[in-house]
């Protein structure tokens, strides 16, 4: 380790960093536009200059000079301090200073920066220099006067989502940061465009001049609109939701979000069931708790358990999941399931988890994907792929639907045949599987939702175990969900009980009168139609599919607006927060069971969120380990059997609108319009 | 002064057949196959006795910069490249060497690929050099044919093969980072440095870049010896070196002289002297448009070599000699290279984009007197701001000219401001 001496002080760091990171590890801070963590090195904003002997005899950028054994390293010299104001003021000179109406205002770096290293008047005499602003889109708005030319768009749009549009053309003061042809950014993931931008030149659109940062309330929690469970921060003022913002965590989502993630929450203010029905007739009528609650009862006394079931939704906290299971138990009913989709996961819990982590994918060198599209499942989990391929030495290959994933990928296939061959190492591919140390079997709900699902699944595990995928230091047999709940709901054994029907089961059951109630856990997903004549109670926040053929509704809480444990697919137990209350008289979702369930006269035994997360460990221990990953049980699972010809399709066909948030998003719909402009231009 | 038996280019006027016959018959491809036979230390070892320093402008000892390439071959190939995007203003010296001596030139990348065991070189040529480009493939092609490149180039054993690429007409390509990157084909923009091109350069591959006039006069050195170079001009200025000079003088030309030349004797002996004699001298940008200029009382007495300029705080640069006298506006002629400096900045690095265009635009005010005094200050400041802070070059060469003329001229650009002060007053 090479020892460097940074102000005077002394100290071990590690080879290969940077000066500026051996800085940062000295607690000092260096004043940065261009640098950024998670992109390659540019080196062009000059800010971050040091003094460094033995060196030339001037000011060298310290991100991009590798530290060696005795570097000495100054800070705070008066060559330093004057090299950092003249950077400041160059920046400056061309910078509109439209501070008071730019959005980035209070969280601009320019600004900060400004303020500790700046000068407090121009010598700036000359017109400032106008650029034409650009389209990126309907997230990002830009107001290119502002640019400092840090290049961070670029990085990140080429290196991390993969999309060679944007670009600067121009050079000298000319220079200008564009796409050229003046059309949206083809990628997931361009909301952290706006996270990335040290200034206010590319801002959020949907939040152009909504809030001022330091007007908002931030809460920290979990992200439920992929399965991935990105960390986000919900900023609120009052009851609004005003935007959401990624929260740091290396072992998700690094610090990127999706555009749905990010965008979708403008869903959160439409659609939204804010009161009981109650059909009478034809029509759903306004009606109070207590008229609600008794409809259910009215219906539900006396009923057979067995002609009672419940579907949970993909959005459902891990408390109302319990909750409802508890209830179905206590009403006698074993049919329950919380796999709308139809996914043939039962098995142990390391059949149905994303088993080496999103981390993982970092050590694997050969990865296959068996009938899922990463890029529209989970943009950010795809990215880290990307980020894994970029890397080098890796071999990516798929089985399914042949989509533009950002990276080359080996198309081998596109069904169950294909896979068959694999196992039976008749492919090249195979050998590369063979030779890899890590090698990483991704499994998505297009291969398993499916009649022959637990075939597929069977294949997989026999892949995985032929490959010695799965052992003490690596199980790289990975399934990727696009339900937020799912992983949740099979953890709390949300699956039919001892001669219960699955989701398939219980439609077909409505149809023939054998099922006469059902509960919808916000679950809207399914084909409302085959619901027959049965009873519907709908439980949940949007007003989609479900609440249009119930025959009671009960208002529940949106994920920003309740505490919620969700279970990623990795079987990452995460804590989601209560970032504002739902509207009007809905209420959280596991109190309103709890209630229900008392009138009923089938009392759940817990009053407090407390006494229902005990209970949640109580079922299963992994809920007592919270933000950790752990090694799951690994044993038989699937069901080896015929499979059919028909190809895997992803189970995500529009990234854009994949849950009652995001179909009730004007802005997902945007998207999605200047998507499909994209496609028909291409 | 140079004796004519001491002349590395003998057809610099192209007065002579510039193709392999004519080459030949002055001397070049004589026997290249017993240089290489020395092997590559002899070779790096005779450079660096010889005392080259490059003559692309920088002046690094040419033997140093051939002997950091990695002492054997790895996974990675090594490449040689020639900076032959000669666009420093005033300067024309490659340019004739590419079109009346090519054969100079290749039979040097030869010398130069073996030494620095690469099997293949990249001739960058200037976008502009259109006829120039057309000598050299031309030429090339005639080596190829004789057996001089190629598989076992020259019976030598050692394969070379040499590449011509047309730039695009970009000042800043002649930087070799940014020279490398436009020559993979992306936008000529200055890399970080570390690494070096001999660590990671062409396609992350061991390069070394070289100025057209480095690498052509190094058959002649080895043929000659070291000895014979080091004993022209002056120590650690060694040497034969082509100034170019134009301007205010009766016969602007190219010329081959001895380094350490005194200015003078460069001006009087093979220009015809300044325009209306030695006396009607205002100043002298000695070594293209990066250097600051130096006034006539220096340049009485001024030698032209490397350290000679650097202790008048100049630069001997491309040598390419611009000749000032009375009659010029020199403000204006400084503002004009501030022009040049900011259209050809890249525009990757801050302090040059921003840096560039203030000072061409506080030049174009000076030139009127349309500023205030503390702007002379101001303007300084703002020079030192840039030179130094930025990742390339460029930034140093925009601001010297500007820090020359406020070091030498100060008074004339105070009188101006002034003179428009005092006539608005008037008003």
């Amino acid at each position: 380790m090479p020892k460097v001496k940074i102000d005077g002080v002394e100290l071990e760091v590690p080879a290969g960093i940077t000066v500026l990171q051996a800085c940062e590890l000295a607690g000092l801070e260096i004043p940065r536009f261009c640098y950024h963590d998670r992109l390659s090195i540019a080196g062009n904003c000059r800010m971050c200059l040091v003094e460094v002997k033995p060196g030339p005899p001037k000011p060298q950028a310290s991100c991009a000079l590798p530290v060696a054994d005795k570097q000495e390293i100054f800070t705070q010299t008066p060559t330093v301090q004057k090299a950092r104001k003249g950077v400041m003021e160059f920046l400056l000179i061309n910078h509109p200073l439209d501070c008071p109406i730019c959005d980035q205002g209070g969280e601009c770096d320019l600004q900060d920066q400004a303020m500790a290293y700046g000068f407090d008047r121009s010598r700036y005499h000359e017109n400032k220099r106008a650029v034409p602003d650009k389209e990126l889109g309907p997230l990002v708005k830009t107001s290119m006067n502002r640019c400092i030319h840090c290049t961070r768009c670029i990085r990140f749009a080429t290196e991390v989502a993969g999309v060679e549009q944007l670009g600067a053309t121009g050079r000298g003061e000319s220079m200008e940061v564009t796409t050229y042809v003046e059309q949206a950014l083809a990628t997931e993931l361009s909301g952290n465009l706006v996270d990335l931008c040290p200034v206010g030149a590319l801002t959020s659109k949907p939040y152009a001049f909504e809030a001022r940062s330091w007007e908002l309330t931030k809460t920290e929690s979990v992200d439920v609109l992929d399965a991935l469970g990105s960390n986000i921060r919900i900023d609120t003022r009052g009851a609004q939701v005003m935007r959401v913002l990624p929260r740091l965590n290396d072992d998700v989502n690094e610090e990127w979000i999706s555009d749905k993630t990010r965008h979708a929450i403008d869903g959160l203010r439409h659609q939204r069931l804010d009161r009981p029905y109650v059909r009478k007739g034809n029509k759903l009528v306004e009606a109070t708790w207590d008229e609600a609650f008794g409809a259910i009862a009215a219906k539900l006394n006396g009923m057979e358990g067995s002609k009672i079931a419940a579907i949970a939704g993909d959005q459902c906290d891990a408390e109302s999941m319990i909750a409802l299971k508890d209830l179905l138990t206590a009403l006698g009913s074993p049919n329950i399931d919380c796999r709308q989709d139809g996914a043939k996961l039962d098995g142990p819990r390391g059949s149905y988890i994303f088993n080496p982590g999103v981390r993982g994918i970092d050590q694997a060198d050969a990865i296959l994907l068996v009938g899922t599209n990463p890029r529209a499942e989970s943009p950010v989990l795809n990215a880290r792929i990307r980020k894994r391929y970029v890397h080098g030495n890796v071999a990516i290959a798929s089985i399914g639907p042949a989509e533009d994933l950002t990276y080359p990928v080996v198309r081998l296939g596109a069904g169950p045949a294909t896979l068959r061959d694999l196992v039976d190492g008749k492919l090249d591919f195979a050998q590369k599987l063979q030779g890899a140390k890590h090698p990483l079997i991704i499994v998505g709900m297009g291969a398993l939702s499916r009649e022959d699902g637990a075939a597929v699944l069977a294949m997989a595990r026999e892949l995985a175990e032929k490959l010695n995928a799965v052992r003490e230091d690596w199980n790289g047999f990975a399934v990727l969900h696009t339900a937020a709940a799912r992983v949740g709901g099979l953890d709390l054994g949300l699956v039919p009980g001892e001669g219960g029907r699955d989701v398939a089961g219980i439609l077909e059951g409505c149809q023939k009168k054998e099922i006469e109630a059902v509960f919808l856990l916000a679950a809207d997903e399914i084909d409302t139609t085959k619901l027959g004549k049965a009873f519907v109670i709908y439980q949940g926040h949007h007003g989609d599919a479900g609440a249009h053929r119930a025959d009671v509704i009960l208002p529940g809480a949106a994920y920003t607006e309740k505490p919620g444990i969700y279970v990623n697919t990795e079987g990452r137990v995460q804590v989601g927060r209560r970032a504002g209350y739902p509207p009007g008289d809905a209420r959280e979702d596991w109190a309103i069971l709890r209630a229900l369930s008392e009138r009923l006269g089938k009392t759940l035994p817990y009053d407090t969120l407390h006494q229902v997360r005990s209970r949640l460990v109580a079922v299963n221990k992994v809920f007592a380990a919270i933000d950790q990953q752990a090694p799951a049980a690994w044993g038989p699972f699937g069901k080896a059997g015929a499979t059919t010809d028909v190809p895997f399709k992803s189970a995500v066909a529009n990234f854009y609108m994949t849950c009652p948030i995001s179909r009730a998003s004007k802005i997902m719909a945007d998207c999605m319009a200047s998507r499909s402009h994209l496609m028909a231009a291409e | 002064m140079l004796s004519d038996k001491d002349r590395i280019f003998t057809n610099i006027y192209g007065v002579h057949d510039w193709r392999l016959a004519g080459a030949r018959a002055r001397g070049a491809w004589d026997n290249t196959k017993a240089i290489l036979d020395k092997g590559v230390d002899w070779i790096i070892d005779e450079m660096k006795k010889s005392g080259l320093r490059g003559r692309g402008g920088a002046g690094f000892p040419t033997g140093m910069k051939w002997s950091f390439m990695p002492k054997e071959v790895k996974d990675r190939p090594h490449y040689l490249v020639v900076n032959a995007d000669e666009s420093e203003p005033g300067t024309c010296k490659d340019r004739d060497i590419m079109r009346h001596d090519p054969h100079l030139l290749i039979e040097g990348c030869l010398v130069a690929g073996f030494a620095m065991r690469a099997h293949a070189g990249y001739i960058y040529v200037r976008g502009e050099f259109y006829n120039e480009a057309q000598h050299l493939i031309a030429a090339i092609k005639e080596a190829y044919d004789a057996g001089l490149l190629g598989k076992n180039a020259c019976g030598s054993g050692w394969d070379f093969d040499l590449y011509v690429h047309r730039g695009a007409g970009a000042y800043i390509c002649g930087e070799e980072t940014a020279l490398l990157e436009s020559l993979e084909g992306k936008k000529g923009m200055p890399r970080l440095k570390p690494p070096f091109p001999a660590g990671a350069g062409l396609y992350g591959c061991p390069t070394t870049v070289n100025n057209v006039e480095s690498i052509a006069v190094a058959p002649t050195i080895l043929r000659r010896g070291a000895a014979w170079f080091a004993g022209i001009g002056r120590p650690n200025n060694t040497g034969t070196k082509l100034f170019c000079i134009s301007g205010h003088v009766n016969r602007p030309c190219n010329v081959e002289e001895e380094m350490g030349i005194p200015l003078r004797e460069l001006i009087e002996r093979h220009c015809g002297g300044v325009r209306g004699g030695w006396d009607n001298l205002l100043a002298v940008i000695p070594g293209g448009a990066s250097v600051p200029l130096l006034p006539k009382s220096i340049c009485d007495n001024q030698l032209m070599d490397f350290d000679s300029l650097r202790d008048q705080k100049s630069g001997l640069g491309t040598a390419a000699v611009i000749v000032m006298d009375k009659s010029t506006d020199v403000v204006k002629a400084i503002a004009r290279l501030s022009y040049f400096y900011k259209h050809e900045s890249c525009g990757q690095c801050t302090p040059c984009r921003e840096g560039t265009g203030w000072m061409w635009r506080v030049m174009e005010r000076m030139v009127t007197g349309n500023a205030r005094i503390e702007e002379i200050d101001a303007l300084e400041d703002v020079t030192k701001q840039v030179e130094g802070h930025t990742i390339c070059a460029l930034g140093d060469a925009a601001a010297w000219p500007i820090q020359g003329l406020i070091r030498h001229f100060r008074p004339e650009m105070e009188r101006r401001i002034r003179a428009r002060t005092e006539k608005l007053a008037a008003e």
